[in-house]
Order: structure tokens, then sequence, then C-alpha cells
């Protein structure tokens, strides 16, 4: 029977929960609950007038059901109307259902916030509570319209009493959380960074994490909280244990506090150096504090202690800049890992591993690499071991790398299913990046493939493909070791893909050898023909076919085999084409066109490693970054580098191509159109795709994927020639031939005429602010005679449509002589983006179609948000951007005459703001900026140099994103 | 913090509190596949987990699992002693709590919680000052309201 039941005791709850609990089934109380509600549905709906007592038992007992895991679908009128009524238990019931069940219906939002704002207004302390704690919970954007204003200043009012500073300040959070736009800046801001003094530890906990979250998105407006939140923490870390009262927990003072106060300043870089003194004082005191004795034994305590700790240790990891520190911090995390609370080696395993990619510690956390092995064979629980191979992959290097991964091989034998993808992703990255010799390199991922053939993703063995292709001193090795590993009885198909395909490029390496002479090369692949998928089956017809290039002694035998019925009359038909060119190709060529044709494939053009961007996708951002962001080894790169297949490779489009994860963007679908077209055309005919004559299968996404770009590639020479599809109202011309420079125009200011014919003329006009713009296009008709279907649209080329939203409106498509039209573009930064929209304008004129198409004048500086720093910050996040794919750099000769003011005003149009007195010389010009998207900011530094005797420049770039440094370094190099 | 969900040994959920804009559908399945994962772990193995791009920080009472999702920078440790202060504040309220209290009283429950945590953030950590507000409005009685109102 019911526990005891506190304050106000709704009997009839009791009994009906009761009920429920007795219910023998799951029918039995289904039964129940249905009576109930009709119950409830009468009361609601009958004459008699229900009191508010029994409005809030029955409200109450919707909110149970509901909990129970039931839809409930009335009673928010009686809840609504609950929340105006004068009992405050009965308000109360009223909000809790709202808080749990309601959804944005506009209808009853209105009424919802028609009550709040009441409560708000009522000044009674505990109503303006419920109201606060509601709108937290709700959070809607309705309610951010309709409150965010009013809450800034109950936050800040002089006679508010704590606990609804409290509320309003995690009200106002939350709010901001939904929808940061309608939550304005203003005067309030400077009094809640105040609110870190407040004598009341409740009122500062709550303020802190508004603060930390605000401080994100605007540092510059709260950058006075830095030096506050380091006395706040400094008076607690040195307080006696019970100088706090109540807000000591297991003799540790404000826990939580202390923890929000390290987050806090984890959004900013280290303070100035007096500020600085006190930070690292109250830092050694946490660190301290870990060595000495504890002062309960209870768990509570060590948690609390250590929580501070750890969040003190991401502070300084945040920080990486006092080696002392960071050295302490490892050392620290040492012991932790062989702790025997399970929950605190996670925790230092977890930290160590951004510990590893800063250059002070990186050393230290080395030497654990015995006790991280260790965890990785012994510890019983698996999201334990996870931490411990994604520490081995971070604190991996080139003195190590031999040692992790056969460590991380030997693991993956036994690992979870769960997470052998992943291993076996972190593997094949290490051993290619830290490669010293190729055949190291090759029997990795072939050991991987036996290992774990299951898991080895397709990037996996493009990727070793690709490398092979490019190096010819490993050539003959990977021919060999294929071979041998093909040998087994039972090997996986991922091998015979790669067996298959190595020994068609360069069998002939090992062709001397009578053991491995190609009759035999040839009867062992063909031994695994029969067991394989089409995919692998289509591959192996193409290795055929090579071989009767390599070996035209083969030729007689590879005939017979793709002559016999099963082949030439297979019911696949990739498969069965396949068969039928290649045996026409093998009769009717003669040895030169035959030896054209299936040359060996040239060298894949360097690139990022799409295995990382695999293991990116995977984790999320940031999981990769060991390897990607961190120290990597300049030597390295060159000859580590990525290759992959650029787009002109691609010879024929296919849907699956995608799938296969090489690039990142669809395949274009276009032909080659002109030569010298570039990236760019290709991106243009992206879209409506001409069908490829071949059905398109995996395997034929993967050929093409590798076929040379050579015109005369056998797909090509004997496919029918594919249909030329009909332009889609989609399909848009190329740029104009002008519109880079147009677009160029625009890069330093918003307003201008972006084009101007005989016929038409375009201006511009746009604002930006933050991830947002506004741009406001006028179409002019210069003629005298009607424009009719006048169509202005806007083409997101290639990837563009991820990273940048643009909405049109519609114009009339009617365009009269001498008027002009406007249109209204709403533009939203998604992420950072590299080619600009494509502005496409159609119309008749006079009875001729018109096309044209510009580049839309938005270029990713558009979202640069200014930021003023003093000296020291700025060469403090200079020396932080210090790796050299984070920095882009242009030495050019001047285009214009080279006058300061001038090149003042183009910097200041081009977003960043301008820092004085920053470089020693003041020729030099210095800025910074934020660029402002809605998935991550990036930050940016710049300084150009000028010159003048030798009339040029040089400029450098530095921001947290290679391609950012990179594009705005063009961008802006293009402006002097 | 993302939500927290308070559930029984046999997989029976007791609260949530979702501090993220989700859809019934959404919370349902992430209920759904929280409570599986959680009760197959064993009991000596670590409070926390990756969950998709989220960590799980957990811990069992007697027959209660307190169940909170934070996001990545979140500190594990000091989740872990929210959960421990909200049974604190249960316990100092019911007195001996167990998980009948929770079920006869679950408006309490949320009354707490609210009180603890507003937003998915630490909003009081004080157990005299959290207590102190609901005994408060226990004790608010309808004619001292109404006096309250008219003033």
């Amino acid at each position: 029977m019911p526990a005891v039941s506190k304050g106000d005791g709704m009997r009839g709850l009791a009994v009906f929960i009761s009920d429920i609990r007795n219910c023998k089934s799951k029918e039995a109380e289904i039964k129940r609950i249905n009576k109930e509600l009709a119950n409830i549905r009468s009361k609601f709906k009958g004459d008699k007038a229900l009191d508010g007592y029994s409005k809030k038992k029955y409200v109450c007992k919707l909110l149970f059901i509901f909990l129970l895991g039931h839809d409930i679908d009335f009673g928010h009128m009686e809840a609504v109307n609950l929340l105006s009524s004068n009992r405050y238990t009965e308000k109360q019931i009223g909000y809790l259902f709202i808080s749990v069940l309601v959804n944005s219906n506009s209808e009853l939002i209105r009424l919802i916030n028609n009550a709040i704002k009441n409560d708000l207004a009522s000044r009674n302390p505990t109503f303006m509570g419920l109201a606060l704690h509601c709108i937290a919970s709700v959070g809607s954007r309705e309610m951010a319209e309709a409150f965010a204003g009013e809450i800034p200043k109950v936050l800040v009012a002089g006679d508010t009493m704590d606990s609804v500073k409290q509320s309003a300040a995690l009200c106002l959070l939350r709010l901001y959380r939904t929808s940061p736009d309608l939550v304005p800046m203003g005067d309030w801001t400077s009094r809640v960074v105040h609110l870190l003094n407040d004598q009341h530890l409740g009122v500062v906990t709550a303020a802190t994490s508004l603060i930390t979250t605000l401080a994100q998105k605007n540092p510059e407006e709260f950058k006075t909280s830095v030096s506050l939140a380091v006395s706040r923490l400094s008076r607690i870390v040195t307080s006696a244990s019970t100088d706090l009262q109540d807000y000591t927990y297991y003799f540790v003072p404000a826990p939580w506090l202390s923890v929000k106060l390290l987050r806090l300043l984890q959004c900013y870089p280290p303070p100035d150096p007096a500020v600085r003194g006190r930070l690292t004082e109250c830092l050694e005191t946490i660190l301290n504090k870990a060595q000495e004795p504890p002062k309960s034994k209870k768990v509570q305590h060590s948690n609390a202690k250590n929580a501070v700790l750890f969040e003190a240790i991401s502070l300084i990891i945040h920080h990486d800049s006092e080696p002392n520190l960071l050295v302490r911090a490892c050392n620290q995390l040492g012991q932790f890992l062989q702790h025997r609370e399970t929950n605190l080696r996670y925790l230092a395993l977890e930290s160590m591993c951004t510990l590893a990619s800063s250059e002070f510690s990186h050393e230290a956390v080395k030497t654990h690499i015995d006790t991280v092995i260790n965890a990785l064979k012994t510890e019983r629980d698996v999201s334990v071991r996870q931490r411990a191979a994604d520490l081995l992959y971070a604190m991996c290097d080139r003195s190590n790398a031999k040692q992790i991964v056969s460590e991380m091989l030997r693991y993956l034998e036994t690992a979870d299913y769960a997470i052998r993808e992943e291993i076996v992703l972190k593997v094949a990255i290490l051993a290619e990046k830290y490669a010293v010799d190729y055949s190291w390199y090759v029997d990795t991922i072939l050991n991987l493939i036996r290992i774990a053939g299951d898991y080895v993703s397709e990037e996996v063995w493009y990727r070793v493909l690709q490398i092979v292709t490019n190096r010819d001193d490993v050539q003959g090795y990977a021919a060999k070791t294929v071979f041998e590993a093909l040998q087994a009885p039972a090997c996986h198909e991922n091998m015979v893909k790669v067996g298959g395909y190595i020994l068609g490029e360069f069998g002939n390496l090992i062709a001397g050898d009578p053991r491995s002479s190609p009759p035999v090369q040839f009867s062992l692949l063909h031994s695994k023909f029969h067991l394989c998928s089409v995919a692998t089956r289509a591959l192996l017809l193409s290795t055929y076919i090579k071989f009767i290039n390599l070996f035209p002694e083969t030729k007689a035998t590879i005939q017979a085999v793709l002559r016999a019925g099963s082949q030439l009359r297979n019911a696949d038909v990739e498969l069965q084409q396949r068969a039928v060119e290649y045996l026409t190709l093998s009769s009717v060529a003669s040895t030169d066109v035959l030896a054209t044709v299936l040359e060996e494939m040239p060298p894949f053009p360097e690139r990022e490693s799409s295995i990382l961007a695999k293991l990116k996708r995977k984790k999320g951002p940031g999981a990769g970054s060991a390897l990607d962001d961190g120290r990597r080894d300049p030597s390295s790169n060159d000859i580590n580098g990525g290759v992959e297949p650029t787009p002109s490779t691609v010879s024929t489009p296919s849907p699956s191509a995608d799938l296969l994860g090489l690039r990142a963007a669809p395949p274009p679908a276009a032909p080659p159109a002109s030569a010298g077209a570039g990236n760019l055309l290709v991106d243009v005919f992206d879209g409506p795709a001409a069908q490829p004559s071949l059905g398109p299968t995996p395997e034929e996404a993967f050929l093409s994927e590798l076929e040379p770009p050579a015109p005369e590639s056998p797909m090509a020479l004997l496919a029918d020639p594919a249909p030329a599809a009909d332009p889609g109202p989609e399909d848009i011309g190329p740029p104009i031939p002008e519109a880079d420079e147009l677009l160029n125009k625009f890069v330093c200011k918003n307003n201008g005429v972006l084009f101007e014919n005989q016929l038409l003329q375009i201006g511009v006009k746009s604002e930006f602010r933050q991830n947002l713009g506004r741009m406001y296009l006028f179409y002019g008709n210069k003629t005298s005679v009607q424009f009719q279907n006048f169509s202005p649209t806007v083409v997101h080329p290639g990837d563009l449509q991820t990273q940048l939203a643009v909405q049109t409106k519609r114009v009339a498509a009617q365009v009269d002589g001498g008027a002009q039209v406007q249109q209204v573009l709403n533009i939203e930064c998604l992420r950072d983006f590299l080619t600009p929209p494509l502005l496409s304008v159609r119309f008749r004129y006079g009875g001729t179609p018109q096309a044209l198409t510009l580049k839309l004048p938005v270029t990713i500086n558009k979202f640069f948000q200014p930021t003023e720093m003093a000296a020291q910050d700025f060469f403090q996040r200079w020396k932080q951007l210090s790796l050299p794919q984070q920095e882009a750099q242009k030495i050019f000769k001047a285009n214009h005459p080279m006058d300061a003011e001038v090149t003042k005003a183009k910097l200041l149009g081009f977003g960043s703001a301008l820092l004085d007195n920053v470089d020693p010389n003041p020729e030099n010009f210095v800025g910074a900026g934020i660029i402002q998207t809605k998935a991550l900011q990036v930050g940016c530094l710049l300084r150009l140099e000028p010159n003048a005797q030798a009339q040029m420049y040089r400029l450098t770039l530095r921001t947290s994103k290679e391609p950012v440094s990179r594009h705005l370094c063009e961008l802006l190099a293009q402006q002097f | 913090m993302q939500f927290m969900l308070l559930f029984s040994r046999q997989g029976k959920l007791r609260l949530q509190k979702w501090y993220v804009p989700l859809s019934d559908k959404e919370k349902k399945k992430i209920t759904r596949e929280l409570v599986q994962t959680v009760l197959a772990r064993k009991p000596k193995m670590c409070s926390f987990l990756e969950w998709r791009d989220l960590k799980i920080v957990y811990k069992r009472y007697a027959s209660l699992y307190f169940c909170c999702a934070i996001e990545d920078q979140d500190n594990e440790l000091i989740t872990l002693e929210i959960i421990h202060r909200y049974v604190e504040l249960l316990d100092k309220y019911f007195g001996s709590v167990c998980e009948l209290d929770i079920i006869f009283n679950f408006e309490k429950a949320y009354f707490i919680l609210d009180e603890f945590l507003l937003g998915g953030e630490v909003q009081e950590t004080s157990k005299k000052n959290v207590l102190k507000a609901i005994e408060q409005a226990d004790l608010l009685q309808e004619p001292w309201m109404h006096s309250v109102l008219r003033e």
C-alpha cells in the first residue's frame, strides 16, 4: 500500500496507482487504464463544473498514465485551467503536466504563455519560480519569443529574490540554447557577469552556467568574467572544508561550482599575467590536494575531489601553455591508470588521449604505453578497453608505431564486434601514416583482412591498392605477398579483390618464378572465382583481360573462360557484358591497341586519406584529430599523404559511387565537357545525370574510380555511346567567363552592380550578421521590350547544399521594358564552404531565350565577425595555430597602387578586425576574426606584409581549418 | 545534461526528465535502447559509457537505476555526484526513500528535481535550500495563498 504521501495527499490517485500495481497482466493493466481514461473523460465533459481539487487529481492521474508509456490526447485544457488557479498545489500540478506533456501546440501555448506572464508579474516568488521552471522545461521557440526579453530584467533586478534569480538564470540559458537569436545582448550582460561575486553560492552556481554558455558565442562581451571566475575559484580552493557550510560536499568545498568555473575558463585563452599567476596557483593547489590523504573513505568524497581535478586538467590541456602543469597532470593521470576504481581508470585513459596531442606532454604520455597495452588486454569492461585503444591510437608516433599496430592487431582477434570496424580503420591509418617501409604496410593490411575481413571496409582495401599503385618499390613485394595469401584454402573475399587487382596490375613482377608463373597465377585466382560475389567476379574478369595483355600465353585459356556459357550468358547483366566486351576486345584488337587500353594504372593524385574521413564520420568531429590536426610529422607528409582519384578521372557516373565513400561529393555526372574547365564546371553539371549505358553496380563504380582518365579506356571503347540526356529544367550552363572577376569585386564590399550588358543590369545589396545574411538582387530591364518567362534561380553546386542554405523568393515572370524587379535571398551559412552558389538567370527577349550564369557574391568571409584582441592574445593564438596545414601563405605582386588607407579599408571590408600595435613593423597589417557558421566557428588570424620597394605583398592566414586558410588567402590575395 | 531517466531493475521507467526538445517517439526509442544497454552491464563495470554522441553516466541504488546523458565536454564524475545528491534529497524528504515512494509520489520527485536541476544544469546544490523550498511549498495552505494574492 502507499508509502508516505506528504503534503497534499490525493487518495484517489494513490488508489489508482495501487490498482495498476496489482494488475497481474499487461492486459489487465490496459483494461484498468482504459476504464480510468473513460471515467476522466466523462468527468471533464460532464455538465457539473469540477472543483479545483478534482481537476488536479484527474490531471495527475493522466500524467501518471502518460508516464507508464501510454499516449494522452486530452486533458491539456484542464491542465491549463489549473495554471490560473490561486491554489499553489493546483497551479503546481498544472505546470508539471505542461512541462512533461506539452509540445508546441500553438493554440495552447498562447494560453500557457498568458498564465506564465501573470505569474511572472505576480511578484510572488513561489509563483515566479513555478513559471520559470515551466519555461525552462518546455523551452520552445514560442516561449522564447514571449519571454526572452523579460527574463534578463528579472535576473538583474535589485529586488529579485535569490531563488528566483537562480531560476531566471537557468531559464534564460535554456531559451538561449533553443533560440539564441531571440535573446538580445545588452546592458544586463555586464550585471550578469557580476553575479559571479554574489554572496549566495547558489546564485553563483546558476549564473556560472549561463555565463559559460553565453561566453562561448560572445567571448568579447563576457571576457571580464575571467578574472572574476579566477578569484572566486581561488577563494573556494583555499577555503577550509567547513567554511562553505552546506555548499561543502563530503569535505570538498563547492565541487559543482568549482567544475563550472573551470569550465567557464575553458572558453578563453590563458588570461593576462596577473590573473594567470593566481590561476596557476589554484591549479597547483588542486593538483596538490590530489596527493593528500583522503579526508573521508566515502566514494562521494573522492568522486567530488576528482571531478574538480579532471576539470582542472581539462583546463590545463586547453591552455596548453604551461609545460610544468601539463607534465604534472600527466603524472597524476598515470597514477589513476592503475587505480582500483574502474571509473578512474576509464577517465584517465580518456583524458590522456587529449594530453597526447600536446607537444609538451606527448612524450610523458608515451611512457605509459605498457600500462595502456595491458589495459587493452586485461580490462573486463569493453568501454574501458575502447578507451585504451583510443589512447594507443593517440599516442602513436614513428617510434612506437610497430609495437602499437601489432598490439592492436592482436587485440582485434578477440575484440568485441561492436568496435572491430573502428579498430580496423585505426590500424589501417597508423600503418599507412607511420610506414617506414611499405612492405610492413602491405603486410599489416593483409593481416587486417585475414583477421577481420568482414570489418575491412572498402576504403581500407581501396587505399592499399592506391598506395601500391603509386609506389613502384613495393609493387613486386605486394604481388608476391598477395599471391602467397591467396594460397590459403579459405581466404576472405576482400583478399581475393586485393589479390585480383594487384596481380592484374603487377603479376608480371613475379611471373619469372616458376612457382608463380602466369598460368599458376591465373588458376589460383580462378579457383576462387565461383565462390565470390558478383562484384568480385566482375573485378576478376577485368584482371583476366589484363592478364591477356601481360601474359599472351594465357590468352587461349582466358578466352575459353570468357566464352563459356556461364559467362557469356550470365544472368547478371554486368558479368555478361564484361565477358562479351572483353572477349571481343581480346579477339579484335591488335597487340598495340590492347597494350594501350590495358596499360598499367597511372598514379593517383595525392589527397587526404579517405580512411581518415571515414573514421571521422564514424566518431564525429575530432576523432581523427590526434593524427589529423595534431602533431603531424612533416617529413611523412609527402610520401604518406593521401592519394585519391580526382573527380576528373571519373569516366562513368554511377549512383552507387557514393557508397564507396572515396569522395564526399556525389560524382559529377557530365562527361568532361571542355578541356581546362576544371572542377567547377564539372560541379555545375551535377544534378540530373546522364544515364550510363552500363548498369551501375558497385563494381562498375570501382572500376570507374580507378580507371585512368584516358578516353580510350576499355569501357568507353566498347560501350554503346551513352544517349545524351535531355537537359532538365534545372540544368544550367557554365558561369560566364567574367564570373570570377565579378565575384572578386564583391569580396570586400556588399553593394554594387554585379552584372550589366545591353539587356540587363543586376544590382546587389546585401548585409550579413553572424552566420546569416540577406541579399537583395535588382534586375533591371534596360530595353523597352518586356522580358518573358523571367526566372532567376540559385543553384548549389556539389556539396554546397549542406554548407549553405539560400532561400529565394519567386519573382514575377514578366519584367516590363525599363522596369526593375527585386528578389530577396535569405542566406544561412551552415558550415564552411569554398565555392559560391550560382545564380542562373533565364528569360525570353523578343522570342529568343536568354540564359546567363553568374557566381553569387557570397563568399565565406561574409560571415566574418571581427575580433579585437591585445597583442599578447594575438600571438598566443597565432602560436596555437602553428601546424603547417593551418597556415596558408601567398607572396604576390601588387596589382593596384600600394596605399595604406585603401588596404585598410579593404581588410575591414573583408570582415576581419584590424589590430593596431600588434605587429612590431608598423607597415604591416594584422587582423583577426571568427567565421560564424551554424555548425562551427572558425577562428582566423591574418597578416599582410607590404613591400613597397618590390611592389609585393606577403599574406599569411592561420585558421583552425586547413581549407579555410587556403581559401581565404586566395580570396584576399586577389584584392591588392 | 540532456536528460535523466530513473528505471527499475525490471526495466520499468519511473521518472523521465528531458532537457532537449525531442518527439515522444524519439524519447521512447532512446529510453528503450538505454534501459536495455544499462541493464545488460555487469555490476563491477564502470559507470560511464559512450552512446551515440553522448556520454551516459549511471548508478544503481537498490532496485533503481539513475541514468543521465551528458555532452562530450561535461564532467562524468560530477554527474555521478549529481545523481547521488538527488538520491540524498529524495532520501531526506521521504525518510529512507524506496522505489515505492517514487512511484506513489512521482510528482514530488519531479518537484525536488526541478529545484535541484533546471534546464539540465545544477541550480542549487545546498541540500538545506532545496528542501526548504519544497517544504515551504508543502506548507502553503490555500487560505494563506488567498491572502497573499489579495494584498
